[in-house]
């Protein structure tokens, strides 16, 4: 999911170099504060140990596999601001020496791995694990969690690209959601199942097990909710929505639409509205409600055949 | 990506190229990469220009064609991806061949420069251009440790694999799953060794 460089326009470039600047700034902050000295090198290795891990292969169906990604399962076990920095650190890392996503898409990369992947899974995990107590919520909340972050982390990408004019959001967005619903499958499970080695095996490891990072406060939460919101109404939010956005509203009210008129009808689809927009919209949102739970009852069924079972290396 | 993917190339790190500061080096990347990705698609001249600079530099560095061939093709599968679906499309192949232009300079450009540099030279920039010190020791610790950790979850799948049988592919994940999670455990108590290290040796 890594953008190149040449796929964002400026205005793209800019605006998620700003929102991820803000974000990682705010992490930096929390992680400097909270964290205590003993734990820095930590960041630095579990840096290393998120790419080493990304190079473990799980076999998938015919000869193709796949790996984690990984910046939910470190969220569960170091904390959110923990984990910005960490994921922050693997991507500019893989930027700037492996040429692995581009310089100026730094910014937009940042904020849909870093950030949207990151902190929006962990917000799922918290919601989740508090709904459902115990070993086995747990596991259903990371698995859960994991397809969330994979599935809002593309749904971004698609809308950073259809902003950008690169692709178009008709073809972006089907293309990234579906693939990303599948791939997210994936993540779910490795990441459920590597939390349950780690707890099996150092439970005093885990981030709300050990007194030295403690949970996430009031303002990091709205930090990083604001960020979230931001992103969404920026590049999300203007293509999903079948209502017309601010500019069309004021342009119909002060009655200078039709000044505007000739460009509009030149164009391929004018208005974004394609005719019956509004049952593709309600289907849209029918297959991701479908999606999204039948991801839940599977992340359901993997917490309780996991959390019944014996450890695996036992 | 696997682990050759990601070794530099050895020898040859005495050209022009590599001998120049660490901070001209990335000035002049970010500003190509800039430059192409702004620049209007009509001013071809950029474009034209951008590629003979980026040919004579790679001459003068004296990396081998064939390694930076490799790298940019391993680098493009979603170039190409994009390029599929786009060529789909009857209108937007010629702003396709612009897109496909732009990702390919940039590629070239940062591979270029990140085969030159050494990346203690990076770290350096990054501090003087006042990138907060938490994230430049995070970034260093994980270059250091990056290889060591690769290595030993290739020594711990290897050794998994050759005493454990692979039945089924939910085995398989099961044992993959707790060959990452003790690589997480193991990393995390190397960090304590790493701070106490560092410690000795008068860390702040």
């Amino acid at each position: 999911m890594h953008i190149p460089d040449g796929f964002l326009d400026g205005k793209t470039a800019g605006t998620t170099a700003v929102l991820s600047v803000a974000g990682v700034a705010l992490a930096l902050r929390r992680v400097r504060l909270d964290l205590p000295p003993r734990k820095i090198p930590l960041l630095g290795l579990a840096a290393a140990f998120l790419f080493a891990a990304q190079m473990v292969n799980f076999p998938v169906a015919g000869g193709t596999s796949g790996h984690l990604v990984g910046g939910v399962l470190v969220a569960a076990l170091l904390g959110p601001s923990a984990a910005v920095v960490v994921v922050t650190a693997v991507l500019t890392v893989q930027c700037f020496l492996f040429a692995d996503g581009g310089v100026l898409a730094l910014g937009a990369n940042l904020f849909n791995m870093a950030i949207l992947n990151s902190f929006g899974g962990y917000a799922v995990f918290r919601l989740v694990a508090r709904c459902l107590p115990g070993e086995r919520g747990r596991l259903t909340a990371m698995a859960f969690a994991g397809w969330c972050a994979a599935v809002l982390a593309a749904i971004a990408c698609a809308g950073e690209l259809a902003w950008a004019g690169t692709v178009a959001w008709a073809v972006g967005f089907p293309a990234m959601a579906t693939v990303h619903m599948l791939i997210g499958i994936g993540e779910g499970i490795i990441s459920a199942l590597v939390l349950l080695a780690v707890s099996r095996t150092r439970p005093d490891l885990l981030a709300e097990n050990s007194p030295a990072t403690p949970p996430p406060r009031a303002g990091e939460w709205l930090g990083y909710g604001l960020l979230v919101v931001l992103g969404i109404a920026i590049f999300i939010a203007p293509f999903a929505c079948p209502w017309p956005d601010g500019l069309e509203a004021v342009a119909a009210r002060l009655g200078f639409e039709h000044h505007a008129a000739p460009v509009l009808s030149a164009a391929p689809v004018a208005g974004y509205r394609l005719p019956g927009i509004h049952w593709a919209v309600g289907a849209t949102a029918l297959a991701g409600a479908i999606g999204t739970l039948t991801a839940f009852a599977l992340a359901l069924l993997l917490g309780r055949l996991l959390a019944r079972k014996p450890s695996p290396d036992a | 990506m696997n682990l050759q993917f990601h070794q530099l190339p050895a020898g040859h790190a005495s050209s022009v190229i590599h001998r120049l500061p660490a901070g001209v080096k990335l000035g002049a990347t970010l500003g190509l990469v800039g430059g192409t990705v702004l620049m209007p698609l009509a001013d071809q001249w950029w474009f034209a220009g951008t590629a003979a600079l980026l040919l004579i530099i790679a001459g003068l560095s004296r990396i081998s064609p064939g390694f930076l061939l490799t790298r940019i093709l391993a680098l493009s599968p979603l170039v190409l991806g994009v390029a599929l679906v786009n060529a789909c499309q009857a209108t937007g192949r010629s702003h396709w061949l612009g897109v496909a232009e732009r990702s390919l300079l940039c590629l070239l450009t940062v591979t270029l420069a990140a085969n030159t540099t050494p990346f203690s030279g990076i770290l350096r920039v990054l501090q003087k251009v006042r990138v907060p010190g938490l994230l430049i020791t995070t970034i260093a610790l994980m270059h250091r440790y990056l290889f060591v950790l690769a290595d030993e979850a290739g020594r711990m799948r290897r050794a998994r694999a050759s005493r454990t049988f692979t039945r089924t592919r939910r085995f398989q994940w099961q044992t993959l799953s707790s060959v990452v999670g003790q690589l997480f455990i193991r990393a995390s108590e190397r960090a304590e060794r790493v701070y106490e290290a560092m410690c000795a040796r008068g860390w702040q």
